[in-house]
């Protein structure tokens, strides 16, 4: 009976209750946490067990595909018919003149697969030389763009823009108008900030001006102003005149996300830059911009989600977007009452596009977070 | 004079004065001539730009004008301007109203701590939010309430709603009497005046004794007994005149046509998506100190809800929310493609066509929507200004 035998060993940990970790915890907590909670969850699975299932049965299991008309759809109305969007493909993606020339689909194709390959690399973090594949993207890819999908050089046949529609008419309204109204923004935002008070309620009512009115009026305009404004004889493609209004749509939206940019850049920058000498363009080009736009991002996507979706009003004054083409084919003979296939299908390829794009933004505010955080 | 001078090109205040003389010129010439050849460009078209045809008779039918009276032959183009204009209003307030109370309750559903209940709000905000309205409205009217809705014999039935592929029927209020309706509204208003006098002595009782009353319950039944009260005493002056399902169709009530239920139901679930995501934003924005503090001196989960996450979280929540109820007031213009009958559509679409007056139509049509967007920009300083105020 000593004392000395006394051994300090440490004792394994005993585990913790079954219901405070792992997934029966999580469950308790999240779904069955109090009496509210639980009537809510049983509330939720019952709408979820009473809608999904039928849904999943329409879109999926009962659906069709395969086939080349609508017999096969018409004899099994249980189910979505994609043999109609499988059909449609072509002009629902690159419009009636590729849909008609199969040949000569590699155009727009490529130019998509190409527009993919600049912008993947854009999105990724550690990407060298990313300022220059901008600038390519920003003035190089709209003549190459425009060369190939337009035609009439290098031998390719013509194809106006009057005769693009589906998506790739969707993606052109929206690419140009970013690609035009960037500059024009930034120019007013600093329009908007200057100390001359002319330049300064110019920028203000210009901005305010376009975006108190809503698109489709200006699109109305764009169409049956713009022939007036200017001496007989000039023509504008409907395209071009739509991409016009677009365009100084935009730029007042893309002024207001600089604009904030700007806003957020400490005095103290202008301040230092002045102390060094440098004059109005020097301090805007080399220290305010860099920094300004590289905020402002986040809200410039933003803004241009939100054009991705209003192009799609192009359709009210008589292009064919992918949304009216949908529309179109959902009312063609052939085709006739499958509004929904039809109506899903263009939804679906716009909700991927600004998804994508929400998502890209929301990461990269986060990451402009965590940067200021650090500072 | 100083040892040295500046040249005059390189002197900053004759310089901005020049620049900005340049500007003002460049800018009234262009709209000068701009302004020339359009009028130039419509008289060759034959089109004399002037307001005289506003009190042209409109050859064309505008079918929906609940307040004011269309008569074919005899409605003028500006009374179609008008009719246009209030049925924007229309679409837009009650667009507004449903939109918030759906955005309300996703947002609060986007922030309980039900997981099912927040992914469903997620799945909600992301799938509405990042779909063209448009596309949206036409998917609703044309695949689903033109394709499904019954005909007003099987009617679906809520209360005193009917929906069919017409449109909704729905009860329409009748003034019986205009004297005593005035008097009766003139009593409603009084007791809702003097609740907010009774809401603001009872917030100075309870800063001065800490004693605090159930305002809410108390003010709205005593506006609620004292209203139905008066109604009875004044005999009745307002009745309501129920939709009746007669031999082929409706008998009495209203009807708001199916292009504008459709217009509604869309602008609803897309305006809610943004209004929820501002609603989770505000919520979100109240930190956790503020709740831990409100424990600490002990108001129990209402009093806490009521007294510091609601006013913190509103703070946040308005300003975006009135900017959204301004997109929705502009988002009504897509009204056109199921054709329900706003300004853009009988004004800046058909009246153009029949006219031919561009200039002045189109810049009446901005001028309307320039002034939803002044009034909008008004009312949120007025807000911001107050909320300074609270914040000292």
């Amino acid at each position: 009976m000593t004392m000395n035998t006394v051994k300090f060993e440490k004792l394994p940990d005993r585990l913790p209750p079954v219901n405070t970790v792992g997934w029966v915890a999580w469950i308790k907590q999240n779904l069955f946490g109090s009496v509210s909670n639980t009537i809510i969850t049983l509330l939720f699975f019952y709408l979820i067990f009473l809608y999904i299932p039928p849904f999943l049965e329409w879109a999926v299991f009962n659906a069709n595909i395969s086939g080349n008309d609508r017999t096969i759809c018409d004899e099994n109305r249980s189910g979505a018919c994609w043999t109609f969007v499988k059909v449609r493909i072509e002009q629902l993606l690159f419009g009636l003149y590729f849909a008609k020339n199969p040949d000569q689909m590699w155009r727009p194709i490529m130019a998509f697969i190409i527009f993919a390959g600049l912008l993947t690399p854009l999105a990724i973090d550690r990407t060298p030389y990313k300022k220059w594949l901008l600038l390519i993207l920003l003035v190089a890819y709209p003549i190459f763009f425009i060369s190939t999908v337009g035609g009439g050089v290098f031998g390719i046949p013509k194809s106006d823009a009057s005769e693009w529609g589906g998506l790739l008419l969707t993606f052109a309204l929206a690419f140009v108008g970013i690609v035009l109204a960037l500059p024009l923004g930034i120019l007013l935002a600093l329009g908007r900030r200057s100390k001359m008070p002319v330049v300064r309620s110019f920028s203000i009512i210009y901005i305010e001006f376009w975006r108190g009115t809503p698109l489709i009026t200006i699109l109305f305009m764009a169409s049956v102003m713009l022939p007036l404004f200017f001496p007989s004889g000039v023509e504008f493609d409907k395209v071009v005149r739509a991409m016009i209004g677009i365009t100084l749509f935009q730029s007042a939206y893309t002024a207001e996300a600089v604009r904030g940019g700007l806003q957020a850049i400490d005095k103290g920058q202008t301040e230092a830059s002045m102390a060094l000498g440098m004059g109005y363009w020097q301090q805007t080009i080399f220290i305010i911009l860099p920094q300004a736009l590289r905020i402002s991002i986040p809200s410039i996507v933003n803004t241009f989600i939100a054009l991705f979706k209003d192009t799609s009003l192009v359709s009210i004054i008589g292009l064919l977007d992918l949304l009216k083409i949908a529309q179109n084919s959902s009312r063609s003979l052939d085709w006739n009452g499958y509004d929904i296939e039809a109506y899903m299908f263009a939804g679906l390829v716009f909700w991927i596009f600004c998804f994508g794009m929400s998502i890209y933004s929301q990461k990269l505010e986060r990451k402009l977070d965590t940067d200021r955080n650090v500072e | 004079m100083s040892k040295f001078p500046i040249t005059l090109h390189r002197n900053p205040k004759f310089r901005s004065a020049i620049i900005q003389a340049v500007l003002v010129l460049v800018v009234v010439y262009s709209f000068y001539s701009l302004y020339q050849t359009t009028i130039f460009n419509l008289e060759e078209r034959g089109i004399k730009t002037s307001t005289s045809f506003f009190d042209q008779v409109a050859p064309f039918k505008v079918g929906f004008s609940p307040f004011l009276n269309f008569e074919l032959g005899e409605t003028t183009y500006i009374e179609v301007f008008y009719i246009g204009v209030l049925n924007t209003i229309l679409v837009a307030i009650l667009g507004i109203i449903a939109a918030t109370f759906l955005g309300f309750f996703i947002g609060i559903l986007r922030s309980s701590n039900n997981w099912l209940a927040q992914k469903f709000a997620l799945t909600y905000v992301e799938i509405f939010r990042n779909m063209p309205l448009l596309l949206q409205i036409m998917f609703w009217n044309f695949a689903i309430f033109l394709a499904f809705l019954p005909p007003p014999k099987q009617s679906l039935e809520f209360g005193a709603f009917y929906l069919n592929g017409r449109g909704l029927q729905t009860p329409v209020p009748i003034i019986e009497n205009n004297f005593l309706f005035k008097v009766w509204l003139s009593v409603v208003i009084l007791s809702v005046v003097a609740s907010f006098i009774f809401r603001s002595w009872a917030k100075k009782r309870r800063n001065q004794t800490g004693k605090s009353l159930p305002v809410l319950s108390i003010s709205l039944s005593f506006v609620i007994i004292v209203g139905i009260s008066a109604f009875y005493i004044l005999g009745q002056p307002l009745t309501v005149d129920m939709p009746v399902l007669g031999k082929f169709n409706f008998k009495g009530g209203g009807q708001l046509p199916l292009p504008l239920f459709s217009l509604w139901f869309a602008l609803t679930i897309y305006t809610s998506a943004f209004i929820a995501e501002n609603v989770r934003a505000g919520i979100a924005s109240v930190s956790k100190g503020q709740i831990e503090a409100a424990r600490s001196i002990g108001l129990t989960r209402p009093q806490m809800v009521k007294l510091i996450i609601i006013p913190q979280a509103l703070r946040v929540i308005i300003p975006p929310t009135i900017s959204q109820y301004l997109n929705l007031t502009k988002n009504s213009s897509l009204a056109m493609a199921v054709g329900y009958e706003e300004v853009v559509a009988v004004w800046a679409n058909i009246s153009l066509n029949q006219t031919g007056q561009a200039l002045i139509i189109i810049a009446m049509t901005i001028i309307f929507f320039e002034i939803c967007s002044l009034f909008t920009s008004f009312i949120l300083n007025i807000y911001n200004r107050r909320i300074q105020i609270a914040e000292r």
